[in-house]
Parts: structure tokens; C-alpha cells; sequence
């Protein structure tokens, strides 16, 4: 499903993206993480051309994403942008946000996509809110609404960009469950986040990033018992002991 | 004896259909020119926020040219002078058609749009990027999601300011009365002369400016219950 080779990228003289090769197979899992800077959300938006790359390949859904000849906001309706700030349109109802692209770019009938949103709203537990405006939610809410208005475009594969970081802690859990459910439905993901209790549970593959490179790549329970990398050990020991480590 | 303040003088009669002719013209003049000035100003604030440095460039330019000269002498710019310079033929086909309306919508379109689009640019800028970031990230080219995103979020925002653009417009269209259109300080002015009753003339024109301002204030009111500004 993605094909990533040799992708380079530098923000001025800073080496952002170095030599990263990857593939994703379609209905995989892969979360992405690493302390912040090491360039795991630089590398998530280069999927769909968020960020521009100097140089490498990357391949998505069979379309050469950095090609002279794509269309780039065709390619980019098929995949599934998840923010860490939600990013809702403010000025347009829920349900609206949902079936904006829908119709402008699937061609579809107003009340087909009002439909086909009511259904993803419901999946993600909010088609009570459709009327409701983005600013009357809560955080956790937008977040869902986000991934409905993302799912409305039926892409093949979802990008979520540190879904989580930006809610409180008490809504982490409604937003996880339902990237799990959409796991289970053989969605293809990448998931740059913190969060490993949903690494360990739901990812197929787990990516370790540092500086720029992917230090390691393994499955779940290889990459939380035996984590090679130094780098990686000493990452895991942080998030899980804070406080051994400060005193 | 006449009374002391000739209602029937406005009410009725050659005097009054001047005025009112007067008032229909201020308000086309204002009408038409905010038409295409609110436009024009969406493009120019677009132009300006273009990544492109020469479209910036001249973004800028065509602003402040245009605002650091008075309205008065656009008028007469866009009456006596422009038209020199057109080709004989239609130079003449101008003249034979009212070239004094045509002049004072140029003048006062363009007057409008320069200070508009400062408004509009600072409201587009005052919507977060990630806005646009979220609709190209949908599939959406830069021109729909400015579109369907970002101007009708900026508008909103806008809008105050624009109405202070729009009453501005609404008096300014009496400085056409120097290039000889027939608005309504013109026709306020005919009437002053014909009928020496100064007060009402200039009472009348003072009134129906006034009473055009608050609705147009009012109509703000309605658009911003209708349409609020909502933050996420």
C-alpha cells in the first residue's frame, strides 16, 4: 500500500528525514513513534505531500506521490489525514463537515452523502451532534468527528498525526477505541503516537524513530520485550519510569 | 407665506422627484460599486497573499497607489484624464453614453476595493493555516479551499469592517456631484437653486444618508445573528 525508498528531507541545512525506506502492506497496522523531533510526524506528511521531500520515492496506493505527472489533489482525497488538532471547520455543522468533500469530490448527491455521514458518525458514537457546530464539542468528540470527515472521503489507508496529544486524558480512550475498531475492520494505518498501550494492541508493526531514521522496526511484542536498539531502550525506560530516572 | 420648514416642497412635486431621482442614483452608484469592489478586493487580497513575489509585489502597489491619493482626485482622474488616453472611437462612444456615472463607478470601485482588500487579507491571516492545511489534506485544490473554507470563515470576521468600507462607499458617492453626476448631493444642490429652500434640500439629503447608514448597520446586525463567527 506504501512504499517508501530512500526518502531524504532537509528543513535548510537540518537533516530531517534521512535514507528512510518502509513499506506498509495493505490492512497494516504500523505506529510510528520516538521522542519529539525525531521527525515521525515530518515523515507522516510526506505520505499525502503535506511536506515536500528533495529526495527518495514514495509510492502510495500504486500512485508515485512525488511523480511529475500526479494529480495531487486527487491522490491526496484518497487517504485519510487525521490532525492533532482536529483542524474541524468551524463555521459548518458537523454533519456539513463530513459531506463537504463528499459531494465536491466524490460526486456525490447531497442526500447520498448525508447519508453515508450519518453512518460514520454513528460509527464513531456522535450522530447525535450532526447539527451541533465543531466549537460545541469536546475535544475528544472533534477528534472522532475528524476521523468520520476523513473516512467520508472512503479512502484506502489513514494517516493519524498524534491523534491523541492534544486532548485531556479523560478523552484519550473514546479516540483509541475507535482507531482500534477501524484496525479491526482492516483499515490500512499509520499512527504517529504515544501512546503504547495502543501500539501493543492493536499494531502489527511498530516503528522507532530517532534524528530522522528509523532506529527499529518490529512487532509489538518484540519491539516492548526485546528492544534492540540503545536508544530504543533507553526511550521505553523514560516513558516508563519518569520519576526512577529524575531521582 | 411658505412655512418655515415646506414639507409638501419634499413630499411632492418636480422638487421631490428630483430628490428621489437623486437618492436612486447615490444608491445605484453604491450598489454597482460595491458590487464590483467586494470581489475586486477578494482578488487583490488573494494576489497579496500569493506565494508568488511578483503578484505580492504588485498586490501592494495597486494598494497603496490607490489609497494614498483622495478620492476627489480619482474622480476627476477617471473623468478628465483617463479618457484621453482612449483610442478616438471610443473615447466618442463613451461620451455619447454617461460617461460621468462611468467614471464615479471606476473612481469609486477601485477606492473601495484597496481599503476592502486590506480588511479581507488581514481576515484571511487571522484564520489558522492548518484550516487550509485540512481542506488540502481533503483533496481540495488551493482555489476551493479558499472558497469553501477559509474566505467564508475570514468573511465572518471581516465583516465588521467591511460594513465601515460599505457606509464610507455610501457617503463617499457624493463626492460624484464635482464630475456632474446626478446624485443625490447634486440634485440637492439643483434643488437649492431653483427654490432657494436650502434647509429642506440639504435636510432631505442629510436624511436619507443618515437613514441609508443604519440600514446598512442593520443589515450588519442580521448577517452576524444569521452568520456568527465560530471558533473551534
Amino acid at each position: 500500500m506504501i512504499k517508501i525508498e530512500r526518502v531524504n528531507k532537509w528543513y535548510g541545512s537540518y537533516h530531517a528525514l534521512v535514507d528512510i525506506t518502509e513499506d506498509v502492506a495493505k490492512g497494516e497496522v504500523v505506529v510510528v513513534c520516538g521522542p519529539s523531533g525525531s521527525g515521525k510526524s515530518t515523515l507522516i506528511r510526506t505520505l499525502n505531500r503535506l511536506e515536500p521531500i528533495q529526495s527518495g520515492r514514495i509510492v502510495v496506493d500504486g500512485v508515485d506521490a512525488y511523480g511529475r505527472h500526479v494529480k495531487l489533489n486527487a491522490f491526496r482525497s484518497r487517504i485519510g489525514f487525521v490532525f492533532q488538532q482536529f483542524n474541524l471547520f468551524p463555521h459548518i455543522s458537523v454533519l456539513e463537515n463530513c459531506t463537504l468533500a463528499p459531494t465536491r469530490l466524490r460526486g456525490l448527491k447531497p442526500s447520498e452523502a448525508r447519508d453515508e455521514a450519518l453512518t460514520l458518525l454513528d460509527r464513531v458514537g456522535l450522530a447525535a451532534k450532526a447539527r451541533a457546530y465543531p466549537g460545541e464539542l469536546s475535544g475528544g468528540q472533534q477528534q472522532r468527528v475528524a476521523i468520520a470527515r476523513a473516512l467520508a472521503m472512503r479512502p484506502p489507508l489513514m494517516l493519524f498525526d498524534e491523534p491523541t496529544s492534544a486532548l485531556d486524558p479523560e478523552m484519550v480512550g473514546e479516540v483509541l477505541l475507535v482507531m482500534r475498531d477501524l484496525a479491526r475492520d482492516g483499515m490500512t494505518m499509520v499512527c504517529v503516537t504515544h501512546e503504547m498501550g495502543f501500539a501493543r494492541d492493536v499494531a502489527d508493526r511498530v516503528l522507532f524513530m530517532d534524528q530522522g531514521k528509523v532506529l527499529e522496526r518490529a512487532v509489538p511484542s518484540e519491539f516492548f520485550a526485546r528492544p534492540e536498539h540503545p536508544r530504543l531502550r533507553q526511550f521505553l525506560s523514560d516513558i516508563r519510569t519518569p520519576f526512577l530516572q529524575a531521582a | 407665506m411658505t412655512p418655515l420648514f415646506d414639507l409638501d416642497l419634499l413630499l411632492t412635486g418636480t422638487y421631490h422627484d428630483w430628490l428621489v431621482a437623486g437618492l436612486i442614483t447615490s444608491l445605484s452608484l453604491t450598489g454597482i460599486s460595491l458590487a464590483l469592489a467586494l470581489p475586486l478586493a477578494i482578488l487583490i487580497a488573494l494576489i497579496r497573499l500569493s506565494p508568488v513575489k511578483v503578484l505580492q509585489w504588485s498586490g501592494f502597489a495597486f494598494v497603496e497607489a490607490i489609497r494614498n491619493v483622495p478620492l476627489l482626485a480619482h474622480m476627476l482622474f477617471w473623468y478628465f484624464g483617463a479618457p484621453e488616453l482612449l483610442p478616438t472611437a471610443l473615447r466618442e462612444w463613451l461620451y455619447a453614453r454617461n460617461i460621468e456615472a462611468t467614471s464615479a463607478i471606476i473612481a469609486l470601485t477601485l477606492y473601495t476595493a484597496a481599503y476592502m482588500s486590506e480588511d479581507v487579507r488581514s481576515g484571511i491571516r487571522s484564520i489558522p493555516g492548518q484550516q487550509f492545511e485540512a481542506a488540502r489534506a481533503l483533496g481540495f485544490s488551493f482555489v476551493a479551499s479558499m472558497r469553501l473554507v477559509v474566505l467564508p470563515q475570514a468573511l465572518r470576521v471581516t465583516i465588521p469592517p467591511l460594513i465601515s468600507q460599505t457606509l464610507n462607499l455610501w457617503k463617499d458617492t457624493s463626492i460624484a456631484t464635482v464630475i456632474g453626476v446626478a446624485e443625490l448631493m447634486y440634485q440637492a444642490a439643483k434643488v437649492e437653486s431653483a427654490s432657494f429652500r436650502s434647509f429642506e434640500a440639504f435636510a432631505f439629503a442629510s436624511a436619507c444618508y443618515l437613514g441609508m447608514s443604519l440600514l446598512i448597520t442593520g443589515a450588519a446586525g442580521w448577517y452576524q445573528g444569521r452568520f456568527p463567527v465560530r471558533a473551534a
